[in-house]
C-alpha cells in the first residue's frame, strides 16, 4: 500500500483573537501545532502500513516552516515528506488548496502509484472539511469522510471497508481503491514517537515541490484562483451571559418552572 | 469562440436548497434553509427551489412546497436509495448545469457537508461551511456568507464574487423553522439520471444505528448535560442521566468526574477533552474554569446550576440558578415531565400546479 497523508500546520486556535481596534488577527507569539485531527490520519496510515505494508509519505503545504509539521509526522512513523510550497500559493481558499495538492499527489502518483490518501476530518483553524473531499474529486479517488475505522484492506482486490461516524450511528461501506479517507479523532489514540524515529524526524530534509516543479495554472492559485474572498473579519458578540433566572430565595420547583418557560420561549423544548 | 460568448451570457438565477432525506424523512435543516432561502429568494426577485435526490422520493414534495419552495427538481432513481457520494454528486452537478442556479444552500451535517465539497469542486465554484448568518448585499446583490473561524474566537464574512452559484451549507438549527402551509402549491419537474450501479466505486454495507447512549458522540448531541466536581459521584451522574433523557440529550462532564472515574473519557469536554457547540448546554456543578469554557463557550444557550454564585459559569451561563442541584435537578426533571414537546412533523399531500 502506497499511503499519502495529508497533514496542515494550524495555530493553536484557542489563543487566537481579533485586534479590537484594528480588526485583525492577532497572531504573533501563538504557537503553530500539528492540526490535531492529522495526527489522527497519520496514525491510521502508519496502522494501514503496520498490517498490509508498503510506504507512507506525509505532505503539507504551507510557508518554510511548516516542514516542523512534517518532522512531526516523520517523528510519529511517516517515510517520507514532501513540503508543497510556494509565494504563489498564499492566499489560496479551499478550491484552490485542493487544487495544489491534487496535483502534488499526481506526481507522487506518477512516480508510484498511491492506493491510499488520508487526511483528518477538518482543520481546527478553517473547519471548513472540504480540502480532503475536494483531492479525492480531482483525483477521481473514492471519497470516504467521517471514517473511524478501517474495517479491512483488499490490496489485490482493489477495496477497503470502512466505518463512517454519522450522526446516527456508524455506516459500513465497502469502497474501491483508490480511495481517500478523512478520519475523525476517536479512530485511534495517538502514539509516543519513539527515539529512533525522533532522531530521524530531527535530521529530516523534506522534498520541495513548486509552482513550477508541479507545472500548475496561475490562474486556479493563490488569491486570484481562490472563489471565495474574505469580505471582513470580526469578533463574535461576547457571550450575553450573566443572567440569574433564581437564586436560594425561590424554591426549587419555582427555579424549574422559570427555567422551563426560558427554554420554551427559545424553542429549545 | 460562438461556445464562449454562450458561456459568459449564462444568466444564473434562483435560490436553491437541497433537501436531504433519508429513507424518505426530510431532515429538518431542509426545512430551515427554505425559511432562509424564501427571504433571500425575495431579497433578489428570484424563485426559490427546492432539489429532492433519492429513491421513491415522490411524495415529499408537498411538504417542501409547504415550506415555501415554489418549484421542487425530483431526481427519483434506485441508485440513490442510499446516499453516497458519487451518484448525489452526478445528480446534483447535472442539475446545477442544465439550471444554473445562482445560490446553492446545503445543510452543514456530515452528508451536506460530504457532497457540497464534492459539488463545489466539481462545478469549481465557492463553498463556505457552517455559515451562521446569510444575506443579499444590497448593492452588488452578493450573498454575504458570515461563519465562524479559528474555534469560534473570530467570525467572518465570506463573498463569493464571479463563480456561481455561491455555495453554503448552514449547521442544523441555526435557523428557524418556518411554518408550513399545506394550501401552497408549485411546480413539480422530475428529472433523470443517467448513471448505472457498477459506475458507483461504494456499496453500503450496513448502517447501525446508536442503540444506547454511550455510542452517541457529543460532538453531534443537540442538548449536552453536563455534570462536575459537585455531583459527588459517579451516583449523581444518574441523576443528570435522568435530566438528560428528559431534555432529549447526552451526558457529558468536566475534567474532575472523568478523573475520579464517575464518566467515561470520551465524555470530557474541555482544552484537554472535546470541543461541543450544542444548541443547549445543561452544566450542573461545574464551576466553569477557563479550561472547561473553552470546550462549551461556543454552545447556544447555556444554563448553569450551581450553589456557588461567585462560580464563574455564571459569567458565561445564559440562564443560571444558584441553588442545590440535588434539589434543582429533580425539580427540573419533575417540570419537564409536564411540557408537551413541540414537533416539526407536518405533512402535506402533493400538490401539483396545472400548467
Amino acid at each position: 500500500m502506497n499511503i499519502v497523508v495529508c497533514v496542515k500546520q494550524v495555530p493553536d486556535t484557542t489563543q487566537v483573537r481579533i485586534h479590537a481596534e484594528t480588526n485583525t488577527l492577532i497572531r504573533e507569539g501563538i504557537p503553530s501545532i500539528v492540526n490535531p485531527y492529522d495526527i489522527h490520519a497519520v496514525e491510521a496510515a502508519v496502522a494501514v502500513k503496520e498490517s498490509a505494508g508498503g510506504r507512507v509519505t506525509a505532505i503539507t503545504m504551507g510557508p518554510p516552516q511548516a516542514r516542523e509539521a512534517l518532522k512531526e509526522a516523520i517523528s510519529l512513523g511517516a517515510d517520507d515528506a514532501v513540503l508543497i510550497s510556494d509565494r504563489a500559493f498564499a492566499g489560496s481558499d479551499t478550491l484552490a488548496t485542493g487544487y495544489i495538492l491534487s496535483e502534488a499527489i499526481r506526481k507522487l502518483h506518477s512516480e508510484s502509484p498511491v492506493d491510499l490518501i488520508i487526511c483528518g476530518k477538518q482543520s481546527i483553524d478553517g473547519d471548513t472539511a472540504q480540502v480532503g473531499p475536494g483531492i479525492a474529486q480531482r483525483l477521481g479517488f473514492t471519497q470516504l469522510t467521517y471514517v473511524i475505522k478501517i474495517t479491512e484492506i483488499d490490496a489485490p482486490g482493489r477495496r477497503i471497508v470502512v466505518e463512517r461516524q454519522l450522526e446516527r450511528g456508524h455506516q459500513v461501506v465497502e469502497g474501491r481503491l483508490p480511495a481517500l479517507l478523512t478520519v475523525v479523532k476517536e479512530m485511534n489514540e495517538a502514539r509516543y514517537a519513539p527515539l529512533p524515529n525522533l532522531i530521524k524526524a530531527a535530521k529530516y530534509e523534506p522534498r520541495l515541490f513548486d509552482l513550477a516543479g508541479l507545472g500548475l495554472d496561475r490562474s486556479q492559485i493563490g488569491l486570484k484562483g481562490s472563489p471565495t474572498t474574505v469580505r471582513r473579519i470580526f469578533a463574535p458578540t461576547p457571550r450575553a451571559g450573566g443572567a440569574i433566572i433564581a437564586d436560594q430565595s425561590q424554591t426549587p420547583a419555582e427555579a424549574a418552572r422559570l427555567l422551563v418557560e426560558k427554554l420554551q420561549a427559545d424553542r429549545l423544548l | 469562440m460562438a461556445e464562449h460568448v454562450t458561456e459568459s451570457i449564462i444568466e444564473h438565477r434562483d435560490v436553491w436548497i437541497f433537501i436531504e432525506q433519508e429513507s424518505g424523512l426530510i431532515n429538518p435543516v431542509g426545512f430551515e434553509l427554505l425559511g432562509e432561502g424564501r427571504r433571500l429568494a425575495d431579497d433578489l426577485g428570484d424563485k426559490l427551489v427546492a432539489v429532492i435526490l433519492g429513491r421513491d422520493v415522490d411524495e415529499l414534495a408537498g411538504d417542501v412546497f409547504a415550506r415555501g419552495a415554489d418549484k421542487v427538481i425530483i431526481v427519483d432513481d434506485p441508485v440513490l436509495k442510499d446516499y453516497r457520494t458519487y451518484p448525489y454528486r452526478a445528480g446534483l452537478v447535472k442539475l446545477v448545469e442544465k439550471y444554473h442556479p445562482r445560490i446553492l444552500l446545503m445543510g452543514a451535517t456530515t452528508l451536506g457537508r460530504d457532497l457540497a465539497s464534492a459539488v463545489a469542486t466539481e462545478v469549481r465554484t465557492g463553498l463556505t461551511a457552517d455559515c451562521t448568518e446569510l444575506g443579499i448585499d444590497p448593492e452588488t446583490k452578493l450573498l454575504t456568507q458570515t461563519r465562524p473561524a479559528f474555534g469560534g474566537n473570530v467570525m467572518a464574512t465570506i463573498l463569493c464574487r464571479l463563480s456561481r452559484p455561491q455555495m453554503s451549507t448552514v449547521r442544523p438549527r441555526v435557523f428557524k423553522l418556518p411554518p408550513a402551509d399545506c394550501d401552497r402549491a408549485g411546480e413539480l419537474i422530475n428529472e433523470t439520471l443517467a448513471i448505472s450501479e457498477d459506475e458507483v466505486p461504494t456499496k453500503v454495507l450496513e448502517f447501525r444505528a446508536h442503540t444506547d447512549h454511550s455510542d452517541v458522540e457529543i460532538e453531534t448531541a443537540d442538548v449536552i448535560v453536563a455534570g462536575g466536581r459537585g455531583l459527588g459521584g459517579a451516583e449523581g451522574f444518574g441523576l443528570l442521566r435522568e435530566l438528560a433523557d428528559a431534555l432529549g440529550g447526552e451526558v457529558a462532564a468536566s475534567r474532575p468526574p472523568v478523573e475520579m472515574g464517575w464518566v467515561a473519557v470520551d465524555r470530557q469536554i474541555g482544552q484537554t477533552g472535546k470541543t461541543v457547540r450544542p444548541k443547549l448546554y445543561v452544566a450542573v456543578g461545574i464551576s466553569g474554569a477557563v479550561q472547561h469554557a473553552v470546550g462549551m463557550q461556543g454552545s447556544d444557550v447555556i444554563v448553569a446550576i450551581n450553589k456557588d454564585p461567585e462560580a464563574p459559569i455564571f459569567k458565561l451561563a445564559t440562564y443560571g440558578i444558584v441553588g442545590n442541584l440535588f434539589e434543582v435537578v429533580p425539580a427540573l426533571i419533575e417540570a419537564l415531565a409536564g411540557v408537551e414537546r413541540t414537533s416539526s412533523d407536518v405533512s402535506c399531500e402533493v400538490v401539483e400546479e396545472d400548467g
